[in-house]
């Protein structure tokens, strides 16, 4: 069952590097990170690697193979030939620290700039009521594991390093939605979206959901929401004065306990 | 050599999963300046990989539940060796944890009634387990960074400097603890990207790293989990308690072999899946032990109508304790009704519809799509017992989480004593939560009574713990760490895995002695530079301390108990109740002791039949004059 | 070698602009093509003003006909006399606008015809990227307007198939081939426009509490199952369209006449 495949990985620091040719053994029901795993243990102890869970949970072993950004972990051998050859580089959006390991700062840098949840602040812990149809939007952005491979693959920055400045990414634009669309969250989160984490940029060509390893449909529910959201209050007259008239749901109402059950 | 870099904080966090986050977030709000260290990036700790839930006796789905129920069921599943004050306080807080998540942004599923869901889990009277879908933990870890950063955004408002009370260091392992005189004062460690070294001078320290499933092959655990607080604090000089117990979880998938070990939540039992051998046998029925017989259903039957009617049913048996079920698998894979893979079948294909099944089981459901190429709404899972959770761990005060050491405290997997000999599934998580809190808090009124009396970090401190580092790389030409490593962990599954001996583990322990010379000779190549080679040749000598730990202190308890099973000693014995095992630190290796348990209150003990403690205890420990 | 974008100073080094080793480029090129034929197509149709109306058929480009010149048969007397040009060019730009402004069309043309980016972590060959945020691309935001008006079409489409179950002499009871083409034509873009990010947003996107607003979370339910798949509704009323406009040019060049299942 076990085959020799032919292996390039990207080895080097910010300094420089290349892509260096290996063969190694691979067996039945191997995924890629197995394979460089018995590179750092058969042919390169010091093959710098990132990785935790190994089951596609903690989103650590993010990289490319053969050019597309993956989870090393969740990219099984099987779907490879015997005969071609893989490459695997480190994330190309960041900087390379070693090997395969970048330098994901970014990420944080950004998620630090997202203004926190904000309850209402008259409502106690265990107070808190919400209907299971209010939470499943944001529940699907909270399957996020933070691998940051759509912040990786967005040309936004990937193509254009000055960007970094003024744009987050889709990660944190989803963050965004994620609290907008939350149930208690008070704060109008649209014009942060647009100000400060540049929401524009966004030209929803959708990589970012191509590459989600959670398969969470980061454009189409909450991108393009979050851009619709922000239409409502910049770009759509019609709303903004329908909504003198009427109470809009959360935003002229924080401190709602919705599905009216009694706080204990 | 270049100058060392060094930071002072009040407060010292190693480990930054659920039990370190929300210690710094308590010692932050406390007012203190926190430095928070992880071993890898900020928000990918071990805690992203439990699936249940938390478990907390809010009483949202059944009104019955409180915190005395969730005490007794803790209680019954450590088999009576749990630190009952550290089981109290456990289920008391838990609710109250569990809801300021909530004041975090955390988004539990929701009752009917728009309250925090719960669900069935093995050992839990009630539905009990606060959860989302089966991702929990990774809802609970980035709640608590999204807490911190929220802390970290208030500070920034109010200095200018996001990182003016805390501090991450992401990617930095500490090698050593510094102790001045006896009192926590600090530690060392080295970045993991540069190999650049870092000393922190601090007089609280909480340790929570986890725990030390990497001694063992067949494992949940992933890299980090090397025991690295374990070893850390008995060289500090602090003592372990009850290493010899190991939950072996139940259910690992065991094929293909890259991803043996990784788990299969308990959810799947909870939510109706079902354990059959390779005779198409629901084989549960036939492990059901005495001291839970009247507690678990007989029948098929009966089980089956547990899930829709739980008030006039009992639980089915794949729902016992998860030592009991692996136990149970382990028995039937050795008599040849195993898969071919050498596991059993979990199926919950023939039970649940398919969109139930992906609404309920998301994250297992493309667990096993993607890993294994299994559809499990359409054909059964191959599991198998996979080494989980260590319920030994550093010895601390059940109330303040401080360990002997004044100033080191520990809470989560790496603290022992609230789980006793088992640990019941999603009590893990509400334990990181209720004394990762209670660690944070005690650290900082630590610091508040030490005033300006600190401990001091010295220069020689510092050389040694350098030298101690640094020792691989004057290895010429030594052997790789990676071949030590896997004959430990082959060692560790073999003779001292599920089924124990006395001979078996006195070979282990003879082989454990090699594999330290070895160590010692173990030389790495290249740079410091983000060195996996160079990491795991310390980590390596941290397993080995806690491996020599596990094996002392199992071959010692002559008796079997929960995570812990001896061919040669099959029964559980009331004496051996009376006593925890207590390790330290001693010549390079461990020292044991035995030590008597503290009586349990007499208010707790009420709380159970007396019919239910004549299984566990002696005569004399019974409450007075009621027999 | 470029010192931008994924050759920025301290990522690294690979001079590859993609490693990808798939086909990545047929996607963009089959939608460069399609995309340019129905241009093409209907600016000729558009531009032509002749060969739109075959009784009882109306070709979607010139419906509703506004302009006092329409031909006989067509919508009856339009108002707009003083228009010299075709009578489609009163009408094409709502779809025109419509389409183009869509998040669906917006994807395709900004990866197929800019290629910003033509495929997944393949450098774009753009030096500077603002993506929408500045004229002339943040008029995309006006796709709500085009929806409302977009709406308005789908009705008078509707009506044409309906008109178009009449004999040529304007006798109800009958069914050529063209009906059943209006009739589909109309349906994909009912689908098509309510399967609209835009749709999904105003049903009820921008609620945040679907618990108090059932029927609102319905249509959104539904919508969003519609929304999933807003690129086939695009293709497949894309298609639809040139068929519809194409079969009416034939039966008004006389090259063809229809072909009739059911007359009274």
């Amino acid at each position: 069952m076990g085959y020799t495949a032919k292996f390039k990985v990207w080895r080097g620091d910010d300094e420089g590097g290349a892509l260096q040719d290996f063969q190694v053994e691979v067996n039945e029901g191997e995924v890629v990170l197995d394979i460089v795993h018995r590179l750092q243990a058969t042919q390169a102890p010091d093959l710098a690697v990132r990785w935790n869970c190994k089951a596609g949970k903690c989103g650590s072993c993010s990289a490319e193979v053969n050019g597309r950004p993956r989870l090393m972990c969740m990219t099984r051998m099987s779907t490879f030939t015997q005969d071609e050859t893989i490459t695997i580089t480190p994330l190309r959006t960041f900087p390379v620290i070693r090997d395969l390991v970048t330098d994901v700062s970014y990420n944080y840098e950004k998620a630090r700039m997202v203004p926190a949840f904000a309850p209402p602040a008259d409502l106690e812990p265990g107070d808190y009521r919400m209907q299971q149809v209010d939470v499943e939007r944001s529940q699907e952005f909270r399957k996020c594991i933070e691998c940051f491979l759509c912040n990786n693959v967005c040309h936004a920055v990937r193509d254009h390093e000055e960007n970094k400045t003024t744009f987050s990414g889709p990660r944190f634009l989803m963050r965004i939605a994620e609290l907008d669309m939350h149930p208690l969250d008070t704060a109008d989160r649209r014009d942060v979206a647009v100000n400060d984490h540049g929401l524009g940029y966004c030209n929803i060509t959708k990589c970012c959901t191509e590459v989600c390893p959670e398969h969470i449909h980061i454009t189409d529910n909450a991108l393009i929401p979050l851009k619709e959201r922000v239409a409502d209050k910049k770009y759509d007259p019609i709303f903004s004065v329908a909504s003198l008239f009427r109470r809009k749901d959360k935003r002229e109402a924080p401190g709602a306990t919705p599905g009216g059950s009694t706080p204990r | 050599m270049t100058e060392l870099e060094r930071h002072s904080f009040d407060v010292l966090v190693i480990g930054a999963g659920g039990a370190g986050l929300r210690a710094a977030v308590e010692a932050r709000l406390q007012g203190k300046r926190v430095a928070i260290i992880c071993k890898s990036l900020f928000g990918k700790a071990h805690t992203v990989m439990a699936e249940g839930g938390i478990a907390a006796a809010m009483g949202n789905v059944n009104s019955n539940d409180n915190w005395q129920v969730h005490f007794r069921d803790t209680m019954r599943g450590g088999k009576f060796l749990n630190s009952w004050r550290m089981a109290e306080l456990h289920a008391k807080e838990a609710p109250t944890r569990v809801w300021e998540l909530e004041t975090y942004g955390a988004l539990f599923d929701r009752t009917p009634e728009g309250k925090i869901s719960q669900r069935n889990f093995g050992g839990h009277e009630y539905p009990r387990l606060a959860h989302v879908g089966d991702r929990s933990g990774l809802e609970l870890i980035r709640t608590l960074q999204q807490k911190i950063v929220s802390l970290q955004q208030e500070d920034y408002r109010a200095t200018g400097d996001y990182e003016a009370n805390i501090k991450i260091f992401a990617e930095v392992t500490i090698t050593r603890l510094l102790v001045d005189d006896g009192r926590a004062a600090g530690a060392y460690g080295y970045y993991r990207e540069t190999g650049d070294f870092v000393a922190f001078e601090a007089p609280a320290v909480v340790l929570a790293t986890g725990g030390i499933g990497k001694t063992f092959k067949v494992t949940s655990g992933s890299w980090e989990y090397t025991g690295d607080g374990h070893a850390l604090a008995m060289r500090a000089g602090a003592t372990t308690v009850n290493m010899e117990f190991i939950q072996f979880h139940p259910t690992g998938m065991v094929w293909p072999p890259s991803v043996k070990g990784i788990l299969v939540t308990e959810s799947v039992r909870g939510d109706g899946g079902v354990l059959t051998n390779s005779e198409g046998k629901r084989f549960m029925f036939d492990y059901i032990p005495d001291v839970f017989k009247d507690k678990y259903a007989t029948t098929p039957e009966e089980g089956d109508r547990w899930y829709t009617d739980p008030d006039n049913n009992r639980r089915p048996p794949e729902l016992l304790p998860r030592d009991e079920v692996a136990r149970a698998i382990n028995s039937e894979v050795k008599a040849g009704r195993g898969t071919p893979h050498g596991g059993v079948y979990l199926d919950v294909s023939s039970r649940l519809p398919a969109d139930v099944i992906r609404k309920k089981l998301p994250s297992m459901w493309h667990q096993f799509k993607e890993l294994a190429d299994v559809d499990i709404t359409k054909e059964p899972m191959e599991v198998g017992p996979t080494c989980h959770y260590v319920m030994g761990g550093v010895e601390v005060d059940p109330d303040t989480q401080e360990t002997r050491v004044p100033g080191l405290f520990a809470a989560g997997e790496v603290s022992g004593g609230l789980h006793g000999s088992n640990r019941l599934g999603g009590n893990s998580l509400s334990d990181l939560l209720v004394f990762g809190r209670r660690a944070g808090l005690f650290a900082a009124e630590y610091v508040d009574r030490l005033g300006d009396a600190r401990p001091k970090v010295t220069e020689s401190m510092i050389v040694d713990a350098e030298n101690e580092a640094l020792a691989p790389f004057h290895v010429e030409g030594g052997e790789n760490p990676y071949s030590v490593h896997s004959d430990l962990q082959q060692t560790m599954n073999d003779l001292v895995g599920i089924i124990r001996t006395g001979d078996e583990m006195r070979e282990a322990l003879d082989k454990i002695q090699t594999y330290k010379e070895r160590v010692a000779n173990a030389g790495v190549q290249g740079g410091r530079a983000f060195n996996p080679g160079w990491h795991l040749a310390i980590d390596l000598k941290n397993m080995l301390l806690v491996a020599e730990a596990v094996a002392k202190a199992a071959l010692e308890r002559e008796e079997s108990r929960g995570g812990h099973t001896r061919d040669d000693f099959p029964g559980m014995s009331a004496e051996w109740r009376q006593l925890n095992i207590v390790c330290r630190a001693h010549d390079g290796g461990v020292e044991i002791e035995r030590q008597p348990l503290v009586p349990m209150r007499e208010d707790l003990l009420e709380l159970f039949d007396v019919s239910e403690l004549k299984k566990y205890m002696t005569e004399a420990e019974l409450p007075k004059g009621e027999h | 070698m470029a010192t931008t974008g994924v050759h920025s100073p301290g990522r690294a080094q690979i001079d590859a602009r993609t490693l990808r080793k798939d086909r990545w480029w047929l996607q963009p090129l089959l939608t460069f093509l399609a995309l340019t034929f129905f241009v093409v197509y209907s600016a000729w149709r558009v531009f032509s003003g002749s060969n739109y109306y075959s009784a009882p058929y109306i070709s979607l480009f010139y419906s509703p006909c506004l302009a006092t010149e329409c031909v006989e048969g067509a919508h009856p007397g339009g108002p707009i006399s003083w228009w010299m040009l075709s009578p489609a060019l009163l009408i094409a730009w709502i779809p025109l606008t419509f389409r183009f402004s869509c998040y669906y069309y917006r994807k395709a043309y900004y990866r197929s015809f800019w290629l910003s980016p033509p495929a997944c972590a393949v450098a774009e060959p753009h030096g500077g990227y603002s993506g929408e945020r500045r004229l002339p691309l943040i008029l995309n935001n006006v796709h709500r307007y085009a929806f409302y008006l977009a709406l308005i079409l789908n009705v008078v489409l509707t009506i044409d198939a309906i008109l178009a179950l009449q004999t040529p002499q304007g006798q109800w009871g009958y069914v050529g081939l063209g009906t059943l083409i209006l009739f589909a034509n109309a349906a994909a873009l009912w689908l098509y426009t309510l399967s609209c990010h835009s749709c999904r947003n105003a049903v009820g996107g921008r609620i945040t509490h679907f618990s108090k607003h059932p029927v609102r979370y319905k249509m959104w339910t539904f919508i969003s199952k519609l929304n999933e798949h807003h690129m086939l509704w695009a293709w497949v009323s894309l298609c639809t369209v040139v068929l519809a406009d194409f079969y009416v040019y034939l039966l008004a060049s006389g090259r063809i006449s229809d072909l009739v299942f059911f007359s009274v």
